[in-house]
């Protein structure tokens, strides 16, 4: 049984990433490079926001002070990992030259969203391995969940809501960079706005709060569904385009990874 | 005991990645050239007509000459290697319980193990494991200094015979222990007669593939299981502040062994490169692919036209003989794929050639390929032959071969210490401390390879990544670590 949730849940919360992963990422090398590098800058957000988080001491009891300034930080990164890619653009560029077409820009140099997208996969997948894969290791057992009057839906709810924080990180990935690119700052202030949001409903979470998980996932996939829109929209999609796409579906595709 | 033998040679073996060779096989003779970087410098008289035309096509791409990169496949072609070694000695670490079990049993070359004892003071420890972690590396210092006196005196019998025992136990020995250890962990019965037969089938292969001859992958998978077997090796006995003071020790070595003038390894290299040999196969891992190039030379092709319709041509004039192996793929990335593909078909004679050149680069363990001709041919413009031996003097009669060899080479001993750290790291339970150590240390291997791609010289790969990794295991163990768990606990997500 716990065998079985294990694997449930693993599949809930990476599957779609994984899948991503592996039918977008995992045969171009450029992108896995910088996939595992912007893990790494989620990485020294972390660190900094657990700094912070020790060295404050009093108010290490609680978690609200520690998840405001750690999404601040997971953003700040965010942009420096954007500065870092727009300014290492040329050396992508050559880097992902392996002889042939010298002079033909690649996509994924020339299409930004592709290292937008790459960039935003990364921290998502980081991110939910690092909220999950300790749970998911205690998950195989031996024990039980909600015999002292936790929810049992403890783990199910962890994976939807990483689930949830891996695509909502892909989506944010490509607005935060689209808006930087088209200088629209406002969709900036949504990102932030929308992670802060996002990640201050999943205190609901909390033990002294009841465990309402419906107060938190739901408005959670809600979100989601919107940044999916959003993110849609800035990589060039609209109504008009999925209707084209499918109606014409030889003559007019629309690449909008 | 037979730990000495193989624990002194390995990691003295740590790394160095280096650049540039360019070989070429003419009409089935082997012979061996070094050519430098630019391909200009390649002045052989009787290939005239061949330079001319390089020289012509190569004038359009000169500036990207001067900028010639490893490409981000390179960089893949390492990463999975490093990734699997990783992840095998992980995956034992947290399944088999014998290899984190300290049962008395070290290394003699590490003496004091009162650290291991619950009421140790840190005093104690740390002199003991500074002390430990220095016996250690002098018997590395010694045996890469033997292994550079043998080397410069050619006693190549000896050192082969050193490396053919040395893998000999870990195929064999550390290989049974490790059957052993999984049987029992899992408590599965096993008669006798079935593991020797396993095991000598299994030794036996490894044996032929890393020192005689063998398909390239399956060099490879033998490299990174007798990596991951050391790096096991040493967790098992190694105490435990012992090994984090030999990795950090092994770092300085690292750097010094390479990058001083007169440092064991770089010597080694540079002997090696005077006498335009190979280094010893059993301690490097290669990515290697050798590229079998159809420089065409006949006359009627115009000169700027893309080389791949020559080398389809070629392919098809030549009845059969050449494989377009990649042709089926457009963009670079996909090419991974066909390499393996190409590395089963090439038969035991590519792994050969695979030795013998080797040769003409700057460091002992690891080496980048890095060669002009990358920038002219696309993987789908290589044609991969697919039968050395008899591939014609005639079939070829008015072409030129050209052999190409790119590909990153790491030393084994990389492959060791980042096991090792990722598999202490994770000995400890918690894997977001192992998922940090793996980043870390793919970063740092990256950015190893973006300083060679600038330096094009041998390189230590050991310490960024092991600086990184170290950073990144403290770090996040003492303070990411509470911080996690108190998040995921309460179900609050960041």
């Amino acid at each position: 049984m716990t065998l079985m949730e294990f694997f449930g849940c693993t599949f809930i919360a990476f599957g779609p990433p994984f899948g991503l992963f592996v039918f977008t990422i995992a045969r171009d090398p450029l992108r896995v490079i910088v996939l595992i590098t912007s893990c790494f800058f989620w990485l020294l957000a972390l660190l900094l926001s657990s700094i912070l988080w020790s060295a404050v001491v009093p108010l290490k009891q609680h978690l609200a002070f520690g998840l405001v300034f750690s999404v601040l930080f997971q953003e700040l990164f965010r942009f420096l990992f954007y500065k870092m890619l727009r300014k290492a653009d040329e050396g992508l560029h050559k880097v992902s030259q392996q002889g042939q077409d010298q002079h033909v820009t690649p996509k994924d140099i020339s299409n930004k969203h592709i290292m937008a997208y790459v960039s935003g996969l990364g921290f998502g997948i980081i991110s939910g391995a690092f909220s999950l894969v300790n749970v998911l290791a205690d998950m195989v057992g031996p024990g039980t969940i909600g015999i002292k009057g936790d929810s049992k839906y403890f783990f199910l709810a962890s994976a939807f809501l990483t689930l949830c924080f891996v695509l909502l990180h892909t989506f944010w990935g490509i607005i935060f960079f689209n808006a930087f690119d088209k200088k629209r700052y406002v969709y900036v202030a949504v990102v932030v706005a929308s992670h802060m949001l996002v990640s201050c409903l999943t205190l609901l979470n909390q033990k002294h709060n009841s465990q309402n998980y419906l107060g938190s996932i739901i408005p959670a996939y809600i979100v989601l569904v919107i940044m999916a829109g959003l993110a849609f929209y800035h990589a060039g999609g609209s109504i008009k385009n999925v209707k084209a796409a499918c109606v014409f579906n030889r003559s007019n595709r629309y690449d909008t990874n | 005991m037979n730990r000495e033998d193989s624990d002194g040679e390995i990691p003295s073996e740590t790394t160095r990645l280096m650049s540039d060779s360019n070989t070429r096989e003419e009409n089935g003779v082997l012979s061996v050239e070094t050519r430098p970087i630019n391909r200009h410098g390649n002045d052989r008289p009787q290939r005239e007509r061949q330079q001319q035309q390089q020289r012509r096509e190569s004038e359009n791409v000169e500036d990207e000459e001067e900028t010639l990169q490893y490409g981000a496949k390179h960089v893949i072609m390492l990463f999975v290697p490093v990734t699997l070694c990783m992840a095998v000695v992980v995956a034992t670490i947290s399944s088999i319980s014998f290899y984190t079990l300290k049962d008395g049993a070290y290394l003699i070359y590490t003496p004091f193990h009162d650290e291991d004892l619950p009421d140790t003071n840190t005093g104690t420890k740390v002199w003991q494991s500074l002390a430990n972690a220095f016996i250690l590396l002098g018997v590395v210092i010694v045996m890469t200094i033997i292994l550079l006196v043998l080397y410069k005196y050619s006693c190549y019998k000896v050192i082969h015979g050193w490396l053919i025992i040395s893998s000999l136990l870990l195929l064999f020995l550390f290989a049974y222990l490790y059957l052993w250890a999984i049987l029992q962990a899992y408590n599965v019965p096993m008669d006798y007669i079935s593991v020797a037969l396993l095991m000598w089938n299994f030794g036996v292969l490894g044996m032929m593939c890393i020192h005689w001859k063998g398909p390239l992958l399956l060099q490879q998978g033998y490299l990174i299981t007798i990596c991951a077997l050391m790096s096991l090796v040493f967790i098992k006995y190694l105490p435990d502040w012992t090994l984090w003071v030999v990795l950090g020790v092994m770092v300085v070595w690292d750097l010094v062994a390479v990058l001083c003038p007169k440092g064991p390894l770089r010597m080694l290299v540079e002997t090696a490169q005077e006498r335009r040999e190979p280094i010893f196969p059993a301690l490097i891992y290669s990515s290697t692919i050798m590229w079998q190039t159809v420089m065409a030379a006949d006359g009627d092709q115009p000169e700027g036209q893309k080389k791949k319709k020559k080398s389809k041509r070629m392919s098809e004039d030549s009845d059969g003989v050449f494989e377009n192996s990649s042709s089926a793929v457009q963009n670079t990335e996909c090419a991974s794929d066909s390499d393996e593909g190409g590395f089963k078909d090439r038969s035991p004679r590519a792994r050969n050639r695979n030795v013998e050149f080797n040769n003409s680069t700057s460091s002992t363990q690891a080496r980048m390929m890095a060669n002009a001709l990358t920038n002219q041919d696309g993987p789908e413009d290589r044609i991969q032959q697919r039968n050395n031996n008899s591939s014609g003097n005639n079939t070829q009669a008015d072409t030129d071969e050209e052999q190409e060899e790119r590909g990153i080479k790491l030393g084994l001993g990389d492959f060791i210490f980042y096991g090792v750290l990722v598999g202490k790291a994770s000995s400890y339970g918690d894997w977001n401390t192992t998922l940090a150590c793996f980043v870390a240390i793919l970063i740092g291997l990256c950015f190893t390879l973006l300083l060679l791609a600038m330096y094009r010289k041998a390189l230590p790969a050991l310490p960024i990544s092991i600086t990184f990794g170290l950073v990144f295991n403290f770090a996040t163990k003492e303070l990411v670590k509470p911080f996690m768990d108190s998040l995921a606990s309460e179900q609050v997500y960041i």
